[in-house]
């Protein structure tokens, strides 16, 4: 794992691993740091143990080992300390539909002890940071998806906390919204102290948001680092060849090796109709790559040569594509207990 | 204790507030009741000439089923809203935040209890206006509501528990549904005791409903059997105090697998 400095961790994670009923391996393994003031990422395909990962921290669930210490705190010893310093948002709309925005922060602070003139100004402020001032005399029912959004993180923030959790946030807004709520997001980690540990399947948010980020697959940490730390890492440029028809076992082995001839090519995969290498030069690659390929005959629909992306980042250390893991988690990954994502 | 009293304070207000600032959702649950007392209570008029009563007006003799009747079939879906907080993650937000947990189920036994205490009194005084009269007096009604919070907090805290455990409406609807005539019709909230054939009155008498409506009914009347209002209220609060007890096991239960 890479870390530029030395603890004291705003979050830090040891060896989680949860089981669920049913032999639901959520986590097996997963370790981070998170430094304060930064805006660390959770990368991983829906199922990879993210949202288990943040109820832990969040002093939500249990793990079956490991250990978890957010601002300081042990979250498993003493979750009552950590609860006053963190805030959560998750990936619904949780708000009461059937008060107003405003009694949703109101009732929040108070749980969190403000009272008075403190909790009057703080909501104040919230509601006019979130834009949501003019709809703060409306039920949150009435609310779009965008402005449930803000006032969720609105709720995460009353209390003003060290540590800011927030589950997939910009899962179901439109892209209009997605922007704004990144805007919301990079602004606050501009404030004092906070620290802000998001999840999300979005390669794009983690690339965008996130000063350092950690991919998950499978219940653990796989890579961690800043994006472009990560995207360092593949050396050279990716390409990708979209093959025409699957190839049987044989055929798929001549196409490797046929590419894998070429000068500067390696790490050759094959997932599905997509064969993917890594090369010093994409282009030059290419129409070597092609003449090899229709000689072995291959038949090929696409061929893309690019810098490497947080895609290929996740190939390489996932071993497979990330909209493939995504896809394929959505299929089969039965979340335990109903409604536990 | 205090933060216990001051969490639940303000979650219980929440949802009183919810029911407040929606008067209309009010209005609609006490129309089934004042249907049931009007509708049952012109139909069944004439019942009372039959001996087993002990009234000369069925009104007098159906209120205090009508105001029991409502408690259960109110209560009993209190599981659907349980079930709504835990998907929309209200409830897991609330357990990443240093609130004291009893406070979350304390919240919905006072909200039921006041909500409860609220219609029972509108059905007693709507039923007065229809010309019902109380011989028991105020201490009577207040018996008649301690039964009814009682057995709605029975079928609340039991409901809660079926919506934490099954987390699917349909099951709450289903066993709801089942459950209300038989509960309803197996007891005295109609029909006297000694009209009902042997076998239903064997059920009746480990009816809770009827239990209720036997203390309340009792409690009533101008001369009030003091026996049998303290034994099935004190089998009542019983019976509360356990599934509370079941709900709050169930809510720990939930806690650990989140």
């Amino acid at each position: 794992m890479t870390t530029t400095t030395e603890g004291p961790y705003a979050v830090e994670a040891h060896e989680l691993v949860k089981t669920y009923p049913k032999g639901v391996r959520a986590l097996t393994g997963l370790s981070l740091r998170v430094q304060p003031g930064e805006i660390f990422g959770l990368l991983g395909p829906n199922g990879a143990g993210k949202t288990t990962a943040v109820k832990i921290l969040t002093t939500l669930a249990h793990p079956d080992s490991g250990t978890a210490t957010v601002a300081g705190q042990d979250a498993l010893r003493h979750p009552g300390r950590v609860r006053r310093l963190i805030g959560t948002v998750s990936q619904r709309s949780s708000a009461d539909p059937v008060a107003t925005g405003r009694d949703n922060l109101v009732l929040q602070g108070r749980l969190y002890g403000l009272r008075g003139a403190e909790l009057r100004q703080r909501v104040t402020e919230l509601l006019d940071r979130f834009d949501l001032t003019d709809a703060a005399g409306r039920r949150t029912r009435s609310y779009s998806g965008g402005m449930q959004r803000r006032l969720e993180v609105a709720l995460g923030l009353v209390h003003r906390p060290q540590v800011l959790f927030l589950d997939e946030p910009t899962t179901g807004l439109d892209p209009e919204a997605r922007a704004a709520m990144w805007d919301e997001i990079a602004r606050l980690a501009g404030e004092e102290g906070l620290t802000i540990l998001l999840t999300t399947h979005y390669l794009e948010e983690a690339d965008r948001l996130a000063d350092r980020l950690a991919i998950v697959d499978k219940g653990r940490v796989v890579a961690a680092g800043t994006p472009d730390q990560l995207k360092g890492e593949l050396h050279g440029d990716a390409v990708h060849i979209e093959l025409r028809t699957t190839l049987d076992e044989t055929a798929a082995g001549t196409a490797r090796s046929a590419l894998g001839r070429l000068p500067g090519v390696r790490e050759v995969t094959l997932d599905g109709l997509r064969l993917s290498a890594r090369a010093d030069d994409g282009a030059a690659v290419v129409p070597g790559a092609l003449a090899e390929l229709t000689a072995a005959g291959v038949s090929v629909a696409t061929v893309t040569a690019a810098r490497p992306s947080l895609d290929d980042v996740y190939l390489r250390y996932a071993g497979r594509r990330f909209a493939e893991a995504d896809a394929d988690s959505d299929s089969t990954t039965q979340t335990p207990t109903g409604g536990a994502r | 204790m205090t933060a216990l009293a001051v969490d639940t304070w303000w979650l219980t207000g929440r949802r009183l507030k919810a029911l407040v600032t929606q008067p209309i959702f009010v209005i609609v649950m006490l129309i089934q009741p004042v249907i049931w007392l009007f509708l049952f209570g012109s139909l069944f008029r004439r019942v009372v000439e039959l001996p087993g009563f002990g009234t000369a007006s069925y009104l007098d003799y159906l209120v205090p089923g009508v105001v029991v009747m409502n408690a259960l079939a109110v209560n009993m879906w209190a599981g659907i809203g349980t079930l709504e907080e835990i998907e929309r993650g209200t409830l897991n937000r609330f357990l990443t935040m240093p609130v004291s947990r009893s406070a979350i189920m304390n919240a919905n036994v006072v909200e039921q209890l006041v909500g409860t205490t609220f219609q029972s009194a509108v059905i007693v005084l709507l039923g007065g206006l229809a010309g019902a009269t109380y011989p028991g007096g105020p201490a009577g009604v207040v018996l008649l509501m301690l039964a009814a919070v009682l057995l709605g907090t029975v079928f609340g805290a039991l409901s809660n528990t079926i919506g934490m455990l099954v987390r699917q409406r349909e099951s709450i609807i289903g066993i709801n549904t089942f459950l209300l005539l038989p509960l309803t019709f197996l007891s005295t909230v109609f029909m006297a005791r000694e009209l009902m054939p042997g076998w239903m009155q064997g059920i009746a008498a480990f009816n809770p409903l009827d239990w209720a409506v036997q203390a309340g009914r009792s409690a009533l009347s101008a001369d009030p059997d003091w026996g049998l209002v303290a034994s099935r209220t004190g089998w009542l609060l019983a019976l509360a105090v356990l599934s509370v007890v079941l709900s709050t096991r169930t809510f720990r239960a939930y806690q650990k697998a989140v």
